[in-house]
């Protein structure tokens, strides 16, 4: 008899009636392969793994970490509300023991979703992994919090999210900016002023295989996890590195997965993108359920495997090691650069322009931070999209000083009387959301 | 008239309806070490004085492939697993003689390694050397692609008794399930064999020569011929019995909890308007996860002869049955005991009974009455969050699509229908301690032999269609053709009820009383780059558990006059 060594839990929905549009590769069809691998290989009678039903997340979870304009109805679909709710059932189970650790397989994925949501970028609306981290800390009282994005693309809208907030560490390790969506995620890409150091970017040059994934992970990952000493590791767990993927141009394999899970040990992991449907998806979540179950993956191995076909060259390897010894150093000099940044400073603005390519939205974004030397500091962020919506947000974190808080009520009072179609509030500390 | 018997773990019960509803009932002592001769009673006695050209069908429902596999007397098999990358296969061995070997078929039902002819000829020559008469044959995605199965088993030749071929037995994925379910076909065959074939020939000496049909463990019944190729199909047919007795007394705008008080165990179930909840996968007996259709059923190990003891001063029922109740010259107190000093039963020796409860009182420093009141509540309690827990787990299955998500369809029984032994005794009760409207189902001591009695047959078929590869498959039916790019899910749908009418009418159907229905209707455009290449069809359809015709009306107008 199997019986796994983790407890683990899975919540798998794999949202068999819904699709972006019918040839899209977030379309019906993208587990159905998974389903049946999975399923035939009887992983669900294994002693120790349990399936768990997903509940449907709930407005204020949304509301905590997104200012969906106009509406958190207007921004998601039902199916949103399942695959979001599925990461936060996972984590409750793990939060409350039932399991030792989760996997959310579900979709449609959110690591491209960013605080402020004017609509879908990247196939993605609402943030899952954002949504389930803030429930928790609402609810549980978890403080620090890494998260670990080893989606091909990078997870722009995750880092955007905790871009000023110290507690939560992010890293992302993804195909180099220059040759995929999004375009982001460079070693220099480091947090605000405020949270220098916790975030950090990976970026891997193209035909990046086994070695250098695991490389990044024993080098980098694991040794600042290590220093930051989170009481929850999250994965998001993007599939799109594998060499049979229609998007990206990386080598990673199901065996190279499974070895990344075991090294990385998640407390939870939750699906991001992955869409080579049929030759590797069956095979990689195989892989990542077994690791995380803590049992043998040796013989999970998808039919056309050679790893000799997909070695990487030795450039690619030294890149790779350059670019690491590059984010440790961000790393080892955390402090200096924190102190640097703040040095001088009472406000910190930011001008950027979002594309949402899925539903082809161009946003502008002033953001102003007050670089308080008391909290992560208080944060506006004014932003119009060509769709004639123009809004203020205004976001409390969550240990914000009295004084950031006040600012923030200002800011907000303020913004009332302007121009703004639209003006939000998220009081963290008080888990208040107003809009007006 | 039509005979139902159903062989239970202490009794035998056996019924003979006719048209006008219930003609005659027995009760036997089962007979372990010789259920032949338990069933040949048992039809012996309820068919005394009746001519037995009036007889014109016969359900048996037995525990006899249940005991062999429990009891882990079943006769050595031969199985050969073909898995191909993935868990590794050596860790579902089922038995001694199983062999892992080479090939393997991807999730689309793609080759990837053909069957290694030389390597099958090798085993089966082992197996010839070992005397093995049965085997098994099992490939991962068998039923995606069946043809390494059927290759194995042309190997193979007529070299053995029998080979049990794995897409054949379920057209569900689960490779381990698939092997455990070959297995235990394989297994339970001969003993499955001998035992009906000389039912039959003792019955047929008699000049009773009637269908015989046999009883599975998902409420409807298959011709003795059928039976033949799953034998596996009869395990745990009990429980099924039972509730197929309590279908005609549903209300049948409600949802339903059926509670079958025995002996040694209490089995629940649960029927949504007359219709028994199916188990979404397959029975788990003793180690064995399988493949094999049942009802969605509970079994608790507490009964009217449960053993009851205290203690650290609480009272505690079951899960083991001693022997009889006190009152019954049994050496245990037990529940049934406390009815009889608590004057709801009395047709036994009271004396005993209330020797036995004041064994218990004097442990707790309790009253004798005040403690027979406590384990009967104790024991309606407890079956109550059984019962809650069973329908908590049942509202909790996972669904995969978002439209059930949000309908979020809830089972919420309102009516408690409840037989055996005990049954009008602990109805009192239950009315009192819970919401449920109760009743207690006619003719309780014998509803499970006439729940056998009554029910049709059942059957399921799974079609797959993959227009891309061009391929439409039902395993199960042995089917595999060609079908065109135009091939629709209407289509998909037509196909598949005509082999379900084919399948139930094979199976030994009433084709006038056909309760068709869709399980399954699923489809997927399978996209290659932005262009559809295909699509993905997949449908499953059944003929729901149900009562035959004719009878079951008799069997309630009846019960109502009574």
């Amino acid at each position: 008899m199997l019986q796994a060594r983790h407890k683990t839990g899975l919540v798998f929905f794999p949202a068999f009636d819904w699709a972006i549009s019918p040839t899209h590769p977030e379309r019906e069809e993208r587990l159905l392969y998974t389903q049946d691998q999975v399923f035939e290989e009887g992983l669900l009678d294994i002693e120790g793994i349990q399936e768990f039903k997903p509940e449907l997340v709930e407005e204020p979870d949304v509301k905590r970490v997104h200012f969906c304009v106009p509406s958190v109805g207007r921004v998601m679909t039902e199916s949103h509300f399942i695959s979001a709710g599925g990461a936060k059932t996972i984590a409750r189970a793990v939060i409350e023991k039932k399991v030792e650790r989760g996997f959310a397989l579900v979709r449609p994925p959110g690591h491209h979703a960013m605080r402020v949501v004017h609509g879908a970028r990247g196939f993605c609306n609402v943030n899952i992994e954002a949504i389930m981290i803030e429930y928790l800390r609402k609810a549980y009282g978890i403080d620090k919090v890494a998260i670990v994005d080893t989606d091909c693309h990078h997870g722009d809208g995750t880092q955007d999210i905790y871009w000023h907030d110290p507690d939560t560490l992010f890293i992302s390790m993804h195909q180099d900016g220059r040759t995929l969506y999004p375009g982001s995620g460079f070693v220099q890409e480091m947090g605000g002023p405020t949270a220098v150091g916790t975030t950090l970017n990976i970026p891997l040059p193209p035909q990046t295989s086994e070695e250098g994934f695991l490389y990044a992970i024993e080098n980098v990952v694991l040794p600042v996890l290590q220093d930051f000493k989170p009481d929850i590791i999250i994965n998001s767990a993007g599939q799109d590195n594998h060499f049979t993927d229609p998007i990206t141009n990386m080598n990673f394999s199901a065996q190279g997965y499974a070895q990344l899970t075991s090294l990385l040990k998640p407390d939870i992991a939750v699906l991001e993108g992955g869409y080579s449907i049929e030759g590797a998806l069956p095979y990689v979540n195989v892989g990542i359920i077994l690791a995380m179950a803590g049992l043998d993956y040796t013989h999970v191995r998808e039919p056309n495997y050679d790893p000799n076909s997909i070695r990487q060259t030795a450039q690619v390897t030294r890149r790779i090691e350059s670019v690491c010894d590059q984010v440790m150093n961000v790393w080892k000099h955390r402090e200096s650069l924190r102190k640097k940044a703040m040095t001088g400073k009472d406000l910190e603005n930011r001008t950027r322009h979002i594309f949402y390519d899925t539903d082809q939205i161009v946003e502008n974004q002033f953001e102003t931070l007050r670089v308080c030397p008391d909290c992560s500091g208080v944060l506006k962020i004014d932003s119009s999209s060509d769709r004639g919506r123009e809004i203020m947000a205004v976001h409390i974190p969550r240990k914000a000083c009295p004084r950031c808080v006040e600012l923030g009520y200002q800011w907000y009072e303020a913004a009332k009387k302007g121009r703004y179609g639209q003006v939000f509030l998220q009081d963290r500390p008080r888990d208040l959301y107003l809009e007006s | 008239m039509i005979i139902g018997l159903d062989v239970g773990g202490t009794y035998a019960d056996a019924v003979l309806l006719g048209p006008e509803g219930l003609i005659n009932f027995v009760k036997v002592s089962t007979d372990p070490s010789d259920l032949f001769t338990t069933v040949l009673t048992g039809l012996e006695k309820v068919t005394q004085g009746i001519d037995p050209l009036q007889i014109q069908r016969l359900v048996l429902s037995t525990t006899l492939s249940t005991n062999a596999i429990v009891q882990k007397q079943m006769p050595p098999v031969g199985m050969i697993v073909s898995s191909g990358p993935g868990v590794d296969a050596g860790l579902y061995r089922t038995n001694d003689h199983y062999c892992v070997v080479g090939g393997s078929v991807d999730h689309r039902g793609r080759e990837i390694e053909p069957v290694n002819a030389g390597e099958i000829r090798k085993i089966a020559e082992t197996f010839k050397k070992e005397g093995l008469e049965r085997v098994g044959v099992v490939g991962k995605f068998s039923v995606r692609n069946p043809s390494h199965e059927l290759k194995i088993a042309e190997i193979l030749g007529d070299r053995f008794e029998k080979v049990f071929l794995g897409h054949r037995v379920s057209g569900n994925l689960n490779f381990p399930r698939r092997i455990a379910t070959a297995f235990l076909n394989a297994a339970v065959y001969p003993i499955h064999k001998n035992f009906f074939e000389a039912v039959k020939k003792s019955l047929e000496k008699k000049g009773l020569k009637v269908p015989i049909h046999i009883l599975k463990a998902d409420g409807g019944t298959m011709r003795f011929e059928s039976s033949m190729d799953f034998p596996g199909q009869t395990i745990l047919s009990g429980p099924a019995a039972s509730v197929m007795g309590a279908i005609a007394f549903a209300s049948p705008e409600t949802e339903s909890l059926v509670l079958d008080i025995g002996g040694t165990t209490t089995d629940m179930a649960v029927l949504l308007n007359q219709v028994p909840l199916l188990n979404p996968l397959g029975i788990t007996l003793d180690c064995h996860k399988t493949l094999i259709r049942s009802l969605e059923t509970h079994s608790i190990g507490l009964g009217g002869d449960s053993a009851v003891r205290v203690k650290d001063g609480r009272i505690v029922i079951g899960p083991d049955r001693m022997g009889p109740a006190m009152a019954y010259g049994g050496s245990t107190p037990t529940p049934t005991d406390a009815l009889f000093v608590l004057g709801k039963t009395s047709n036994g020796d009271r004396e005993k009974a209330v020797q036995g409860i004041e064994s218990v009182a004097g442990a707790l420093g309790m009253d004798p009455e005040q403690t027979a009141y406590r384990i009967f509540d104790a024991a309606c309690t407890h079956i109550l969050s059984e019962a809650r827990e069973m329908i908590r787990r049942i509202n909790s299955k996972p669904v995969y699509t978002v439209r059930e998500l949000w309908e979020g369809t809830c089972v919420k029984p309102t009516e408690m229908l409840i037989l055996g032994g005990p049954a009008q005794c602990f109805a009192e009760h239950f009315r009192e301690i819970s919401d449920y409207q109760v009743r207690v189902v006619p003719h309780w001591g014998v509803a499970n032999a006439v729940g056998a009695a009554l029910a049709r047959t059942t059957c399921e078929v799974a079609l797959l269609v993959d227009t891309e590869q061009g391929i439409a498959t039902a395993p199960e039916e042995g089917i595999s053709e060609r079908v065109g790019r135009n091939f629709s899910r209407d289509d998909a749908l037509k196909k598949a009820f005509e082999l379900l009418r084919k399948k139930a009418l094979e199976k030994g159907a009433d084709p006038e009383a056909l309760e068709m229905e869709v399980v399954e209707d699923l489809q997927f455009n399978m996209v290659q780059g932005f262009y559809t290449t295909g699509k993905n069809i997949r449908v499953k359809v059944q003929v729901q558990p149900g009562l035959i015709r004719g009878f079951s009306q008799g069997v309630k107008h009846a019960a109502s006059q009574a």
